[in-house]
């Protein structure tokens, strides 16, 4: 090997890297900026205030809205968890675990346009008349966070291998309890996470919310998005910026459990 | 032991994901064969007018012609899909590398930084530009204090706004599958490339780039099908005159109430994003072969 070559050497790469986090992260930090601002023009600094956040938190509307988006994330997490896990640990341990049409039907939420299935469960739903408020969204939400939850549980299923549950077959243990006292413990921070990663996407979508939702199951997104849309005030940028920052700590704290599941194994 | 099939605990999830994910879709489909109701929703009897629609309009003497309105929103949605999935390999490639090229610790530091931003809120990332492209935006605003312009540049209600949205969503989606091909890439043959005498570029355009391909295509494949049937980009950044086939689908249900039409785009654009997987699939699978 010639002397004094590295390929890990990597000039001018770092500094084009930065640019692309800038360009990544400066809208985000703008808009955060923008949400202190004390006076009642969006671009025109008047000192920084908490003033927009005050009003925002008296909002009757958004108090309604935040409401209905946790008590829809919280259904659908705890569905699409408890679905998600089961069929992870099922997928990774059975035979015919590379059945193809299998696991394109647990991927189809995220290949199918976000749009398209928001107006097809809309079509579903009102023709089967079915207008149940808020269970209308739960079920919607929990089929597109079911590929999610399902995500960290078969990246651990993969790093555990079968060897826990071997031993415990080995002494007799029957299926029902390997699965509650073998698997499930061992999968508790993958789940966690997967919980983790639910909510967020739950809390943070938009299109399917808007489209098979109605006058009494308004999302927070969904309010937000009517708030831009009669005009760009400095509410709109708390209010975001509320929004931003949920998503931002609960998705670090999923994505440090992730790391930590697969770490382990 | 075996005599439990584990496929069982796949059953409840199977249940859920055919009966409110599949049979939707096949809803969609029936519906796009239907006639439009009043008041929304559709009725009989079965019709190929909505697939027509697209592609002809009727004239007041029933005759028909061929219009581009809506071809033309199918096509701007496919080239601005197809151009933000370009984009977004050339810009993101080298982050990638720059990435694979660190220590382990450094790694997954750096992909977090990469993925963090994909969990905000699509909405609000999508506001953010708004905040700074529109009339009276940071970008106008600064650009006017600084003397450089006099009047605010018309910088939103574009096709340019629009895929400069698309490539800012979905930036993160190329690099992390690049960088996931790149980091299974074995560093010997480079440094045999190199002890045969290739230069930088040559171990570059003939090592790397040929191992990093199949993590493109499948970043393509991600950047791509989302982005082309993606509603809030053009919506709050192009305006009217960038629409994409997106904001044609949520019209079709909301303001001008005509389900089956809208029906029949979902359909076209469902039918367009499979063909392109497959297509991808396939193509990865011979090159498997090979």
């Amino acid at each position: 090997m010639r002397h004094g070559f590295d390929w890990r050497r990597t000039p001018g790469f770092g500094t084009y890297t930065a640019c692309i986090f800038f360009f990544l992260y400066a809208p985000l930090v703008v808009l955060v900026a923008y949400s202190f601002n004390g006076g009642s023009l969006v671009t025109v600094w008047g000192g920084a205030s908490l003033k927009w956040f005050a009003a925002v938190a008296v909002n009757r509307d958004i108090q309604a809205a935040a409401l209905n988006s946790v008590i829809i994330a919280a259904a659908a997490t705890f569905a699409a968890t408890s679905l998600g896990t089961l069929a992870a640990v099922g997928m990774e341990r059975s035979a015919q675990r590379s059945s193809g049409v299998m696991s394109s039907l647990f991927a189809l939420p995220l290949l199918v346009p976000e749009i398209v299935t928001a107006v097809t469960t809309l079509i579903f739903f009102s023709s089967l008349n079915l207008r149940l408020g808020l269970m209308n969204l739960i079920v919607a939400h929990t089929v597109f966070c079911i590929p999610f939850a399902m995500m960290p549980v078969r990246a651990r299923m993969k790093g555990l291998g079968d060897l826990w549950e071997n031993a415990a077959r080995d002494l007799y243990a029957p299926p029902f309890k390997v699965l509650t006292r073998v698997t499930i413990p061992l999968l508790r921070p993958a789940i966690f996470s997967g919980a983790i990663l639910s909510f967020v996407v739950s809390l943070d979508d938009f299109v399917i919310s808007a489209m098979v939702g109605d006058a009494g199951t308004t999302t927070l997104p969904v309010y937000v998005y009517g708030m831009i849309r009669r005009g760009i005030t400095p509410e709109v940028n708390a209010a975001s910026t509320i929004l931003l920052v949920i998503s931002i700590v609960l998705a670090a704290v999923g994505q440090y459990l992730n790391r930590q599941a697969i770490s382990k194994s | 032991m075996r005599t439990h099939s584990p496929f069982l605990l796949t059953v409840p999830a199977l249940i859920v994901l055919t009966v409110f994910m599949l049979v939707p879709l096949g809803f969609g489909v029936a519906y796009s064969f239907l006639t439009a109701g009043p008041y929304g929703g559709a009725e009989l009897p079965l019709t190929l007018e909505p697939y027509r629609k697209i592609l002809f309009e009727r004239d007041f003497d029933e005759s028909l012609y061929f219009t581009t309105t809506y071809i033309s929103i199918i096509a701007r949605s496919v080239i601005l899909a197809g151009a933000a999935a370009l984009l977004c390999a050339v810009l993101g490639f080298p982050v990638a590398w720059f990435i694979t090229c660190r220590s382990p610790k450094w790694q997954g530091i750096l992909i977090f930084v990469v993925t963090l931003p994909f969990w905000v809120n699509s909405l609000v990332r999508t506001y953010c530009w708004v905040l700074l492209l529109r009339d009276q935006g940071l970008i106008n605003n600064g650009l006017q204090e600084l003397g450089l312009t006099s009047a605010p540049l018309g910088l939103m209600y574009n096709d340019g706004a629009t895929l400069l949205g698309l490539v800012y969503n979905f930036l993160p989606f190329m690099i992390l599958p690049v960088y996931a091909a790149l980091e299974r890439l074995d560093p010997r043959l480079i440094e045999a490339a190199h002890d045969l005498y290739a230069s930088r570029v040559s171990v570059f355009r003939r090592i790397i780039v040929p191992l990093a391909a199949p993590g493109m295509m499948a970043g393509s494949l991600m950047v791509f099908a989302p982005a082309l049937g993606y509603f809030l980009v053009p919506d709050l950044l192009g305006g009217g005159k960038s629409l994409m086939i997106g904001n044609l689908i949520q019209m079709a249900f909301t303001s001008s109430r005509d389900w089956p039409f809208g029906s029949a785009l979902s359909t076209v654009v469902t039918a367009g994003v499979m063909a392109f997987i497959v297509v991808s699939a396939l193509r990865g699978k011979k090159r498997n072969a090979t």
